[in-house]
């Protein structure tokens, strides 16, 4: 149980006599952490800390929660100021030697965009939602944690502006990602993904970040971006990655601590966890198509497939954690196997769905390259060439005669997801998208999959209140009727959208690094 | 329990209520393996639109980009709403043919199958 207020002072008083002793870790943890926490006197408890129980989760006690670092404040500033030294020495040095121009080409920027405007202000968000939780657990360690860790994604959200803000001067795109991630139609994807987290209460909350996104998930999140950057030459990016490399390990392995503690505590925590983990599993994966897209689509040089990362991060490792887990009665997340069964078809529809949607995107898109579309064909040769490069190459005849296709529509989103309904049944007809349907209170919901209609159906007077583009647009919220309004409301610029081929991106870079005077050829 | 919240009789108020969209009502359309379009395509439609003009003047201008929309016969799609089997009366509304707000209308064109039959 956490100290009374009247042991701190004594503790304190103490400390401050004997000052010269050098302090062991595990005295210096205590000290720093436990020792901050007392039970309350002037509020009960549970006035002070009135959300860490309706989500039902019983907590017997909660120094069982220990930080497997046992990290302290002293030590974490002077590690993390060390950290930041070192970061910002090399950022200079990229910008005075204009590094930019080492990336492969100027198609890999977009993967960079796809980051600063869909990640990095899920940087900022996490930090908002660690804060939250860490104002509303009442066992101290767990406190201390959420604080340290809502300090990391504070910073890495400012490493990332600070890094990719030299970008922003040579490229489109990278302005304003705050108003985007706001308004733009994908970026409600992982907008809405944090959102449902942060507003569930703070046991949810932990459970679908630090174990659901950090640890099951981040090496098929955060490292294809990083390893993507290393592989393509931008080392302004590779630098920000490893700043926050270290941090993003103690993040995963609180987020392991964090379930075992929970399933520790009680057996009635069991089946509350397991459905967490089953949701934000399904929801962390509906957010990973955007990755999926990026690795096998817009990096110039690539670093594996999809479908191989999905087999070693999720099938091989992700099976031994959950086999690992076992014990504690966790079985692996539900739609597990239909994500499997997706690897195959998953980043070819969404760079499709990109593809038909580029007017109104604040990136560009464009045709795999012929030896792109072969590597494509290699890597995915149950899929590829049967169901998606016929519609590359009709596209690609399309542009070739200035008839660069979009689609005219907008499209129907899932209630859950967010993500237009482009997922097909790649069971029995790869080329007919699924849709499931709840009726709640007398109005029809549309989902992606059985995984999103479960979300819905298990709250759904949490899901009713969906912020979906598209809808808003057609009621008249985003600026004006027109596609020109919208995007304008968007904060996307003209030159921000549009193929690749005919963007100022693509012409910059050729008069900069003279790719077209024939060094290529 | 339909949310778990710190309110146990806590509602939420449902954003894409019909009321919000000035009189039309969202109607999905999917034509099914045609996956050149992505997803289904969302439209605010008026309830009093006839099918006929639904048919006739909204389609084309969604679908009219794809080579197999010219060769359509109308008289042999197959129609459905949400997953059953639809029969719409084209002289009468969109109401009146059953579709109520955020109804998915999907049609099948036999014999069409997409860019070099890919289902595309």
């Amino acid at each position: 149980m956490n100290k009374p207020a009247f042991d701190v002072q004594a503790t304190n008083a103490a400390s401050r006599k004997a000052a010269p002793r050098k302090l062991s870790l595990k005295e210096r943890y205590n000290l720093m952490t436990g020792d901050l926490g007392w039970e309350t006197t002037y509020q009960p408890m549970d006035k002070v800390f009135p959300y860490d129980q309706f989500e039902g989760i019983k907590i017997h006690n909660w120094e069982g929660w220990q930080d497997p670092f046992r990290l302290t404040m002293d030590a974490y500033w002077k590690f993390q100021g060390e950290k930041e030294r070192k970061l910002y020495a090399i950022i200079d040095a990229f910008q005075q030697n204009n590094a930019q121009f080492n990336v492969t080409d100027a198609r890999y920027i977009n993967a960079l965009k796809l980051f600063f405007q869909g990640v990095s202000p899920l940087e900022y968000a996490a930090s908002r939602g660690y804060a939250l939780a860490g104002r509303n657990l009442r066992g101290v360690g767990a406190r201390v944690a959420c604080q340290m860790q809502a300090i990391d994604e504070l910073r890495h959200a400012q490493t990332q502006i600070h890094t990719i803000s030299h970008y922003n001067k040579f490229f489109s795109g990278l302005h304003e990602n705050s108003y985007m991630f706001d308004r733009l139609w994908y970026l409600s994807v992982p907008k809405s993904f944090f959102e449902d987290a942060m507003s569930a209460g703070p046991f949810e909350f932990v459970t679908a970040i630090s174990f659901g996104f950090e640890y099951v998930l981040t090496n098929l999140l955060f490292m294809p971006f990083m390893s993507g950057a290393a592989f393509n030459g931008d080392m302004a990016t590779v630098t920000f990655g490893f700043s926050a490399q270290s941090d993003e390990s103690r993040h995963m392995t609180l987020g392991l601590e964090i379930v075992k503690f929970l399933l520790e505590q009680d057996p009635d925590n069991l089946p509350i966890v397991q459905h967490w983990i089953d949701k934000w599993f399904w929801r962390g994966y509906r957010l990973l198509a955007l990755v999926a897209m990026m690795m096998d689509y817009m990096l110039p040089k690539r670093v594996m497939s999809w479908s191989e990362a999905w087999e070693i991060y999720f099938e091989k490792n992700g099976g031994a954690l959950f086999e690992d887990l076992a014990r504690y009665g966790i079985r692996l997340p539900k739609y597990h196997e239909v994500a499997s069964k997706e690897k195959g078809h998953l980043s070819h529809q969404t760079w499709a769905t990109f593809y038909n949607y580029t007017h109104a995107t604040a990136m560009h898109t464009w045709i795999p390259e012929p030896h792109e579309m072969d590597w494509l064909s290699a890597k995915y040769p149950d899929t590829f060439d049967k169901y998606y490069r016929p519609r590359f190459e009709y596209w690609d005849s399309l542009a070739k005669q200035d008839k660069r296709w979009f689609n005219p529509g907008l499209p129907m989103l899932c209630q859950t997801c967010q993500i237009p309904m482009l997922f097909t049944d790649v069971g029995s007809d790869p080329t007919r998208v699924v849709s499931r349907e709840s009726v709640y209170r007398g109005t029809k919901y549309h989902f992606c999959s059985d995984g999103c209609k479960d979300v819905f159906d298990y709250e759904p007077e949490k899901y009713v209140q969906a912020y979906l583009p598209v809808n808003q647009i057609f009621q008249g919220n985003c600026g004006g009727s027109s596609l020109s309004d919208v995007v304008n409301w968007c904060h996307v610029e003209p030159a921000d959208s549009g193929d690749f081929a005919q963007s100022e991106d693509r012409a910059n870079w050729n008069r900069w690094t003279h790719a077209d005077a024939g060094s290529e050829a | 329990m339909t949310i778990r919240a710190l309110s146990p009789d806590y509602e939420g108020t449902p954003r894409d209520a019909e009321e919000n969209f000035h009189g039309n009502r969202l109607l999905f359309v999917y034509w099914q393996n045609h996956a050149m379009f992505c997803s289904p395509i969302c439209i605010p439609v008026p309830p009093t639109m006839p099918f006929a003009a639904l048919r006739d003047e909204v389609l084309p201008g969604l679908y009219g980009s794809h080579p197999d929309f010219a060769k359509i016969k109308w008289n042999k799609v197959h129609w459905f709403h949400e997953q059953e089997d639809w029969k719409p009366n084209p002289s009468k509304t969109l109401a009146e043919n059953g579709l109520v707000h955020k109804s998915l209308v999907q049609f099948s064109t036999p014999g069409l199958t997409g860019i070099g039959g890919s289902g595309t």
